[in-house]
């Protein structure tokens, strides 16, 4: 088929993936945003198949209906609660599909490069375009490809450690082998000389060296890091798949490979930023691991944690005109969402005002919480950002916080000393009524203090955060 | 204590004994004390010689300083800087004396602050000695034979007597004012349901915490705007709940006796500082007077002992509490620590000495937070220049980014090849589309954003799908399997995104 038919298919693609990335701004237009990505998808498949370079396409139709059908079982099968878990097992596909590409890419190159001038001629496809390069651009077709092939690999290791980490089967503490990031760093030395090294000889043992030293530093960088800066990770290795898309295309010349490469890995950026900014710290500090030491003697805190039962947390409900509830992984952990969204539909039908505050960083993925509420059916109008519910904390009667810790800690903001001091926080402890529905008395992810729940207008309803809901519903009518 | 208490005295591994007729006031008879297991002594002094701790409530009399010895411990209410002569003498008997009065104001010890106890009753029952002699309804009713009016209270001193006189006012339905001359409790009177009179006044606040959240003497500037306020609410307000007390001083007169002459006939003052001298000028300890313009003024000095069931109640488990404290391990052995603050805090004498004041607590009692230095108020002009100056701040960044990037493309331009540069500027755009676009993406939405960036960057497929073709079997083998997995990730990723976003619903 025509070269420009192709092209012109893969504008139109760009346009319709640009346009069901923006459509993602509201919860309405994102639903007609989905179609318009599929839609891309499939023309820019359609496109390729039909296009110069192609062939066996038995073969390629039966592999797309066989990946296809998995995916469809897996999307259909997936709890919400496990969507970290997928999306980050979906990074490591990406990844490694990557790395293959990018190995394709160095076998024609030696393959076109070994043939004589009327071999070359007769081809078509990528290896026609590797057939016209010159000495410079297959130097540069070199870097890129072993770019692609680097980013894909770390993306491949990371994401599989980072699908255990957040399955439960690997620990999710930050663990490092003895030697630490001089070991990452050597890793990076490692590869630096084989990229140069390739970039001379066009050899594959640099090639293998190299994905090699990359696939360790995927598996060791995010083995030092720990569970709760996971919305960080996955962001971050959402980012590393696009850019390795994007190197990817380059060594191909394919354009919409860059131009969907280029859009992923923004994105993935953009939102590793967000989740930085929430936590109050900076890229560097997440992906080297683990909180830093508190800057100085933190400030003491005094009181006792006052427990309660069920029916002092029903009576006050009873009471109130206003309640906020904050959930964190710990309702993730417990799956309660549906008990909390059972709550919330009680006390709306009593009249009362049920509102969510979702921090950004709460749970293990970004808006890991909306979509778990949304799944249980809690209307989207009524679960509001940190930003917008902080200044109505003071005119609310009871505060709800369900398996959150540090995104409720008021040190962040009291205590300079702090190792979370200057992280944004939800501040509850404004409003007349706390309640903390916890396991039991230990510290969150940064592993310090809560001083709010030995507030005075706090009390604990300490147990799994499930049962404590049910026992809480038997007395909600 | 109460028959109550006992259980939990005895879980720390006490025996109680109590003197015959202790609880009658209080309605608890010696037969529901024997009842719950506690030895009726038929006198003080037998109580004195059976027990190693005795508990009262009133300081104790000289006599009964002369029954401690040594090895005893006394707890009770003693004011030990009002009864100095009565401290020296605990002293010389060597016994451990702790004033339940002295328990320091640290969020630790409320549990056992037995002032904080009393005075919520007091504040409770000064509200309702009001409603007793006040002629009227609380709350304003609109009946079949007319409106009434609601009453408007004024509670002066909002400490524990204060809010407990809010509570009880305003759940009366009374319209409930309150001063105080701490700032920082105006959010607790507000919590209460009661509206903070504001004073237009200047001046530096005090810092509560600096007196152990206790309100200190005010200037006499302050103290005359003060009196002009109160000049000013007097004629419309029909009840006065006084309860501003200084530690260690007189009552403040912060009631003066023209107000309470431009106050309606039938209204009510309640002096809970009468034991102090009084808030208001004409208070009579002890009594309760009724002015010739018809104002009732009641003095009485014993709130708590008229409600004596719920004071006993109280103070039995402030006791309690203490006791706790003191027996750490619940063996019934007590241990008295004296690096502890509460009860270092308490304790007036000990072993022979007496240990009273005791040093600061270490920790700081509540109340103000060190005032924030008030944000700077810019003038117009400077506000400009600082806009100013932020601008041209922002446009240098802005322009030396575009400098070195521009700088940057043309040495990359200067090397690489016409056909890279092409492939070049589609990324460089896209990464700014994908930037502008992506901002714009709903929080709420990020996980399905993750989702569908999941399934386009599959978009790798096509890098696969150009070269299954090429014929070589190790690329047909490389192509296929990233095919396939590509497959997997592109219908997973839109199929899950879909899946979520149908779940969001509008309610």
């Amino acid at each position: 088929m025509e070269y420009g038919f192709t092209t012109a298919a893969y504008v139109v693609a760009a346009v319709l993936f640009i346009l069901s990335l923006g459509g993602l701004s509201g919860q309405e237009s994102a639903k007609r945003a989905v179609w318009y990505g599929i839609a891309g998808m499939a023309l820019a498949v359609f496109a390729t198949l039909i296009g110069p370079g192609a062939g066996l396409w038995p073969l390629s139709i039966a592999l797309i209906v066989a990946g296809g059908a998995i995916g469809t079982v897996v999307a259909k099968r997936v709890q919400m609660t496990e969507m970290p878990q997928l999306v980050a097992a979906m990074h490591s596909l990406v990844g490694l599909a990557a790395v293959f590409v990018g190995y394709i890419a160095h076998i024609e190159l030696g393959r076109v490069l070994a043939m004589d001038d009327a071999a070359r001629n007769a081809l078509d496809g990528f290896a026609a375009v590797l057939a016209h390069k010159d000495g410079v651009e297959q130097s540069i077709l070199r870097v890129e490809l072993s770019l692609g092939i680097f980013i894909g690999a770390v993306t491949f290791t990371g994401s599989i450690i980072a699908y255990g980490k957040l399955a439960g089967k690997v620990t999710s503490a930050a663990e490092k082998l003895p030697g630490g990031h001089m070991l990452n760093a050597a890793a990076m030395a490692v590869s630096l000389l084989c990229l140069i090294w390739y970039f001379n000889t066009g050899g594959i043992l640099p090639l293998i060296i190299m994905t090699l030293a990359a696939f360790f530093i995927g598996y060791h960088l995010i083995m030092g890091i720990g569970g709760a800066d996971m919305p960080v990770v996955v962001s971050m290795l959402n980012s590393y798949s696009g850019w390795a898309a994007a190197a990817i295309g380059f060594s191909l010349g394919n354009d919409l490979l860059i131009v969907v490469g280029a859009l992923v890995g923004s994105s993935g950026a953009i939102l590793s930023y967000i989740m930085c900014v929430a936590m109050n710290r900076s890229f560097i500090s997440v992906i080297l691991g683990g909180f830093g030491g508190p800057a100085g003697e933190q400030m003491a805190v005094e009181g006792e944690q006052v427990a309660i039962d069920a029916d002092g947390v029903a009576s006050a409900l009873e009471d109130a005109d206003s309640v906020i509830i904050v959930p964190g992984y710990g309702m993730a952990v417990a799956q309660a969402q549906q008990n909390v969204a059972e709550l919330t539909r009680r006390l709306r039908a009593k009249g009362k005002e049920v509102r969510f505050g979702i921090h950004p960083v709460a749970g293990r993925l970004p808006g890991h919480m909306n979509v778990l509420l949304a799944e249980a059916k809690v209307p989207y109008d009524i679960v509001l950002e940190m930003d917008e519910i902080n200044d109505d904390m003071p005119n609310t009667d009871v505060v709800i916080i369900i398996g959150s810790n540090d995104i409720v800690n008021p040190a962040a903001q009291d205590d300079p000393n702090s190792p979370i001091a200057g992280m944004p926080v939800l501040e509850v402890w404004k409003a007349k009524q706390v309640f903390v529905s916890k396991r039991g008395q230990g510290t969150g992810y940064s592993g310090i203090e809560n001083p709010l729940f030995y507030k005075d207008n706090t009390r604990m309803f300490f147990g799994d955060a499930k049962k404590s809901l049910d026992d809480l519903l038997t007395r909600i009518s | 204590m109460t028959p109550e208490s006992v259980d939990q005295l005895k879980k720390l591994g006490y025996e109680c004994a109590i003197e015959t007729g202790a609880g009658a006031a209080a309605g608890f008879s010696d037969a529901a004390y024997a009842a719950a297991g506690v030895e009726v002594l038929p006198s003080a002094e037998a109580l004195y010689a059976a027990s190693d701790i005795i508990a009262k409530v009133r300081p104790p009399s000289e006599a009964e300083v002369g029954l401690l010895t040594a090895d005893k411990t006394l707890i009770s209410f003693f004011y030990p800087v009002a009864n100095e002569a009565l401290m020296e003498a605990a002293k010389a008997t060597g016994a451990s004396v702790i004033a339940m009065d002295m328990v320091p104001r640290i969020s630790r010890a409320q549990k056992m602050d037995a002032l904080s106890s009393m005075a919520n009753i007091a504040g409770y029952r000064a509200v309702i000695e009001a409603g007793n002699n006040f002629g009227r309804f609380f709350t304003g009713q609109v009946t079949a034979a007319g409106k009434v009016p609601p009453a408007k209270v004024l509670v002066v001193g909002a400490g524990v007597a204060g809010l407990a006189a809010i509570g009880t006012s305003t759940s009366l339905g009374a319209i409930t004012y309150a001063f105080d001359v701490r700032p920082e409790v105006a959010e607790q009177i507000e919590s209460m349901g009661a509206e903070f009179v504001y004073l237009e006044f200047d001046e530096a606040a005090q810092d509560g915490a600096a007196t152990g959240g206790y309100a200190a003497p005010s200037s006499p500037e302050f103290r005359e705007a003060q009196l002009a306020k109160f000049r000013e609410l007097a004629p419309e307000i029909d009840i006065v709940i006084t309860t501003a007390l200084i530690p260690n001083r007189d009552a403040p007169i912060l009631w003066t006796k023209d107000m309470v002459e431009m106050m309606k006939p039938g209204s009510v003052i309640v002096d809970l500082a009468a034991e102090r001298g009084g808030n208001c000028e004409l208070t009579i300890p002890d009594e309760r007077i009724v002015t010739d313009n018809g104002v009732t003024i009641v003095g009485y000095t014993d709130f708590p002992s008229r409600m004596a069931a719920q004071s006993s109640t109280l103070y039995g488990n402030n006791i309690r509490h203490m006791m706790f404290d003191l027996t750490p391990e619940k063996d019934g052995q007590v241990n008295h620590n004296m690096e502890d603050d509460v009860i270092r805090g308490a304790t007036i004498t000990h072993d022979g000495a007496i240990t009273f004041p005791p040093p600061p607590p270490k920790i700081q009692a509540i109340a103000a937070k060190p005032k924030a230095e008030p944000a700077k108020v810019l003038t117009r002009e400077e506000q400009l220049a600082l806009e100013k100056a932020e601008f041209k701040a922002q446009t240098r960044q802005q322009v030396t980014l575009l400098v070195v990037g521009a700088v940057l493309l043309l040495g990359v331009g200067l090397v690489a090849p016409a056909s890279f540069m092409q492939h070049f500027i589609v990324f460089v755009l896209s990464v700014f589309v994908g930037f502008q676009v992506i901002w714009g993406v709903s929080h709420a939405l990020h996980t399905p954003l993750m989702a569908v960036t999941n399934a386009i960057s599959s978009i790798i497929i096509l890098g696969a799908l150009m070269q299954i073709g090429s014929g070589s079997f190790l690329v047909i083998l490389l192509a296929a399997l990233s095919v396939f997995m590509a497959a997997i990730n592109i219908f997973g990723g839109f199929l899950v995104t879909r899946r979520m976003l149908a779940m969001f619903q509008k309610s």
